[in-house]
């Protein structure tokens, strides 16, 4: 019986493992043994840090590594500062099926590619583009304004594509805050600011971290939105790892830029968990 | 009491689109009261407290707080604090936090803070626990808290909504007799709804029995159990046989019914309202029959009879006889009284019983009151 029931709890785990392995250890092994590869001769290798020294030398990548970085903790928070209210209100203000629909309503935007919303974006954005004429056709523009190709459609971009996942997160912890605590915070004398920031957020802070972590891992490793809405100009990180692979053929480079990334996105979450006192356990557990 | 009262409600009414929960209600509580209000579920009691405490506007009527309106004031300004059904602790605060909560709010400082909180945790028993979190308490302990968190306000009156629904029965029991000593301690008002009437009945001064938006009966726990004013309190404060009757005869404020099995009954008719013909809803205490093996014993009883044991329910204390009245076939429910003189009473054995005529409880039947 105990032999069984080991069986079948390989068998169950073996999809996860087979996942893990193949399709994230292996590829990453693979990898960081590629970044170590130093380029001496034609097909001549030595083993060494020479690709993560030129990381550290050249300020471009270090800009570009650092912007990335600050760029999707902005990302992450406007997210937050958004998607906070739109939570709270799905969560406690509305009832049945009007709770229901507000929720699909968040849902509707992924039902199509990234690629045509972003694409719908840039409509929108666009020298030609929707507010453009707009603005023309109200007299606030003399000529066309170009909104595309800077740090605010980035944004935008980055904010509109992540609001899902920190939506969700927040519905499902702020659904489980009991009423009666919010009515006992005013009962107590407690003005709405201070039961936002006594009791919601704390009740709310696993929801918080797990929305963040997500949202700040998706904007990070993100390459459309960067590329089409900041235009070549964008400098995201993820797309210096592209030109490495595939227009430099420098897969050493690349794989070593892949490895920093990892390493800073892990960092930034360490200290994100730190801070705010979470652990990564309790904040998955959601 | 020439005072003003802690809490008066004028004519206070609520109504949901069609539905009246609440109907022209009014009362006072004076100062330092235990006010329960007693009702089933549904019979609008919590409506009204979450008035009193702010949360839902009354659609009409007036509600004074110490000789004051309060109705354009919200639930965070109102002199009302409230305990909440399941307590409402906050899970994210310790101990300490959670009963100094609403100082913080009222910007007192730190050290005082510290010392109103240690001071009224020891007043409920529960001294040193300030760093401790919620959740190492016990179910008995969280009342307390409970009660700290709003007594450290000292508000005019302490609101209590059904807190001791969710202890077991022992814990009940003895949050009972510490909650009406805490109120004595504190000499604060407290309104308190339950549906639990032994609840209401042990620790109130003053009882409202409420029963679909209005107040059936307002008075003190003698005057609910022994003078019931209407046959909804009859039949919901305590245990009663209920009978319906037809009136047969009256003479001199005394009373003749027969009930549809065709006993015949006898009662007081305080009121004098009652005439041959009228339908009645009669009801008798269990404890207010008196059991015998010698007729002898109830013969001067103004309602005797003699009836055959159909089931002994022990229980204890609360030992209850169920009696199949020998002429009619009637079921009547008898306290069985713990003398030992019953002890061995057995099913099938048969014997004699009688009440006193106003131990009769004899109210108009009219359709919707008597629905209990």
């Amino acid at each position: 019986m105990s032999d069984r029931s080991k069986l079948t709890f390989w068998l169950l785990l073996a999809p996860l493992l087979i996942w893990l392995l193949t399709l994230i250890i292996l590829p990453h092994v693979g990898m960081f043994l590629v970044s170590l590869r130093e380029k001496v001769g034609v097909r001549e290798y030595e083993t060494g840090f020479a690709n993560y020294a030129v990381f550290f030398n050249e300020p471009l990548y270090w800009n570009t590594f650092a912007r990335t970085a600050y760029m999707s903790i902005a990302a992450t928070l406007l997210t937050l500062l958004i998607g906070f209210p739109i939570a709270y209100y799905i969560a406690k203000l509305t009832r049945g099926r009007s709770k229901t629909t507000l929720f699909l309503m968040c849902l509707i935007p992924f039902w199509v590619s990234e690629l045509v919303r972003t694409f719908g974006w840039m409509i929108l954005l666009r020298e030609t583009g929707v507010f453009s004429n707009l603005l023309q056709y109200v007299g606030l523009a003399s000529g066309p304004v170009e909104m595309l190709y800077n740090d605010a459609a980035i944004m935008t971009g980055l904010v509109y594509t992540s609001m899902l996942f920190m939506v969700v997160p927040l519905v499902t912890t702020l659904d489980s805050l009991d009423d009666s605590l919010i009515e006992a915070g005013y009962d107590l004398g407690a003005s709405g600011f201070a039961i936002l920031r006594e009791i919601v957020i704390p009740h709310a802070m696993p929801g918080i971290v797990s929305g963040c972590i997500v949202v700040f891992m998706l904007s990070l490793g993100n390459y459309l939105t960067p590329i089409l809405l900041g235009g070549k100009d964008s400098l995201w990180f993820t797309g210096l790892i592209y030109s490495q692979f595939i227009t430099r053929f420098n897969w050493e480079l690349g794989s070593a830029f892949g490895f920093l990334l990892l390493g800073l996105s892990s960092l930034i979450v360490f200290v994100g968990l730190k801070l705010s006192r979470q652990s990564l356990g309790k904040t998955m557990a959601q | 009491m020439s005072e003003t009262p802690d809490l008066e409600c004028r004519d206070i009414s609520k109504s949901f689109d069609d539905f009246k929960a609440v109907n022209d209600v009014s009362f006072s509580v004076p100062q330092g009261t235990f006010f329960s209000i007693l009702g089933p579920s549904g019979c609008g009691k919590t409506t009204l407290l979450r008035m009193i405490a702010g949360f839902q506007e009354p659609s009409s009527g007036d509600l004074l707080i110490k000789g004051k309106s309060v109705l354009d004031v919200p639930p965070n300004k109102r002199p009302v604090s409230m305990v909440f059904q399941h307590l409402a602790l906050f899970p994210m605060m310790n101990i300490g936090a959670n009963v100094g909560f609403g100082l913080r709010q009222r910007g007192v400082n730190k050290t005082d803070i510290t010392k109103q909180v240690e001071r009224v945790l020891e007043r409920v028993g529960l001294g040193g626990v300030a760093e401790r979190p919620v959740s190492s308490l016990s179910g008995g302990q969280k009342q307390r808290v409970a009660i700290a968190r709003c007594m450290v306000l000292e508000p005019d009156v302490l609101l209590l909504d059904e807190p001791l629904g969710a202890l077991d029965l022992k814990l009940r029991e003895h949050m009972k007799i510490e909650l009406k000593q805490l109120q004595s301690e504190f000499n604060t008002t407290f309104v308190y709804i339950t549906h639990d009437q032994s609840e209401a009945l042990v620790m109130s001064d003053q009882i409202a029995v409420m029963n679909q938006g209005v107040f059936e009966q307002v008075g003190t726990a003698k005057e609910l159990y022994y003078e019931p004013d209407t046959a909804f309190v009859a039949g919901f404060v305590g245990e009663a046989n209920r009978f319906t009757a037809k009136v047969k005869g009256s003479a001199g404020g005394s009373v003749e019914m027969v009930t549809s099995d065709g006993q015949t009954l006898h009662g007081l008719d305080a009121r004098r309202s009652l005439s041959v013909g009228d339908s009645v809803d009669i009801f008798v205490r269990p404890e207010a029959v008196r059991l015998s093996r010698n007729q002898a014993d109830v013969a001067a009883m103004g309602n005797t009879g003699q009836g055959k044991v159909a089931n002994i329910l022990f229980n204890g204390a609360n030992s209850q006889l169920i009696l199949r009245d020998q002429t009619t076939g009637a079921e009547l429910n008898v306290a069985l009284p713990q003398t030992g003189e019953f002890r061995d009473l057995a099913r099938d054995d048969v014997i004699h019983f009688g009440w006193e005529q106003q131990q009769t409880r004899v109210y108009l039947a009219d359709g919707e009151q008597t629905d209990v």
